[in-house]
């Protein structure tokens, strides 16, 4: 009985080393993730490096679904650059295009006007009550570049958040069974 | 190592890099020139100025196999006691093709033309035609010209 006893004991080890492998190969895929986003965040000076476009307020250069990319400096804000910013008592930033710059000559504070390229109106309506102007610490990040399309799947996985929990499943059920 | 998964991978990965590195070093000149008239100013809080704009451009070379539409805008730009630099568009366009991007109008401004204060009486101002070229995938890039010389007139009309 004592060869069946340690049969037993070495297949249970095997399983043990196995699962713990995997484990920490897929620990190791998440957190690489992690160190790629905060490199992102690192060097591009913005807080959301990576944008997706939701609305169709910069039509046609900028459709919904879109992936932007950001960069923050400490150049001054001009007019013509298209700067994603958040207003106060809204969650979901906004990308729109700077129209009127006024830069005060002591503080070098700047009152900044957007608007969308594909809206009738500037931004006016879209700021909090009584705002007339956008300030510096409105400004998340100027876009630099894009990808078109790429930004569906996030938008997908936000708006059916069942689709994440496959997605998640099936990529957890794919690197447990792998053999490498 | 030499099954077809991988060799598929490989390829597929050189394909895509190249076609990335392709589509960020495109690049190009452009010649344009610009005319204003002039119009009225009329005083309610903060100047305000209205003009009829003379614009003519040729943007044509602009457009590339990776270029999905220009966005042009003419802003004037001034300095002012208290802020050391106003720039206020007054007119934009999308120009989604080489066809539509060589044109002449004149139309009076789109976008009020408002100070912060009283400042424009007699004031000096460049005028700037600016082009941002929107690719199809990859790096924006933007540049301009100055036109300097411009004057508004000394008292209000």
């Amino acid at each position: 009985m004592g060869w069946i006893g340690e049969t037993i004991d070495s297949i249970k080890s095997i399983q043990i080393r196995q699962l713990l492998t995997q484990a920490i190969s897929l620990g190791m895929i998440v957190t690489s993730a992690l160190i790629i986003w905060k490199a992102l965040m690192c060097v591009t000076g913005s807080e959301s490096p990576v944008v997706v476009v939701l609305s169709g307020s910069m039509e046609p250069g900028f459709k919904r679904g879109d992936i932007l990319f950001l960069h923050m400096s400490k150049d001054p804000i001009r007019a013509g650059e298209i700067v994603v910013f958040n207003v106060d008592g809204r969650d979901i930033p906004i990308v729109h295009r700077v129209i009127k710059v006024h830069e005060r000559e002591n503080t070098g504070e700047v009152d900044v006007l957007t608007k969308g390229d594909n809206n009738y109106g500037d931004d006016r309506l879209l700021y909090a009550q009584g705002q007339q102007w956008l300030h510096r610490h409105h400004i998340m990040g100027r876009a630099v570049g894009f990808l078109p399309y790429v930004g569906w799947v996030t938008i997908i996985m936000t708006e059916k958040p069942i689709i994440k929990y496959i997605l998640i499943g099936a990529l957890g059920l794919l690197v447990i069974t792998s053999k490498d | 190592m030499h099954s077809f998964g991988y060799r598929a991978n490989a390829l597929l990965t050189f394909a895509v890099t190249i076609l990335a590195f392709m589509c960020a070093i495109c690049h190009s000149l452009i010649t344009s020139i610009l005319n204003i008239n002039w119009f009225q100013k009329q005083p309610h809080g903060n100047d305000e100025v209205s003009l009829t704009l003379n614009i003519t451009a040729d943007l044509q070379s602009l457009f590339t196999w990776n270029t999905k539409q220009v966005f042009a805008f003419v802003a004037p730009e001034y300095k002012t006691s208290k802020n050391s630099l106003n720039q206020v568009s007054l007119w934009d366009a999308i120009i989604p093709e080489k066809e539509h991007a060589k044109f002449w109008i004149q139309i009076s401004n789109k976008y009020r033309f408002i100070d912060q204060g009283h400042n424009l009486r007699g004031k000096d101002f460049n005028l700037t035609l600016h082009w941002h070229v929107m690719p199809k995938t990859g790096k924006m890039f933007a540049d301009k010209i100055v036109m300097s010389g411009y004057r508004l007139p000394d008292a209000y009309r």
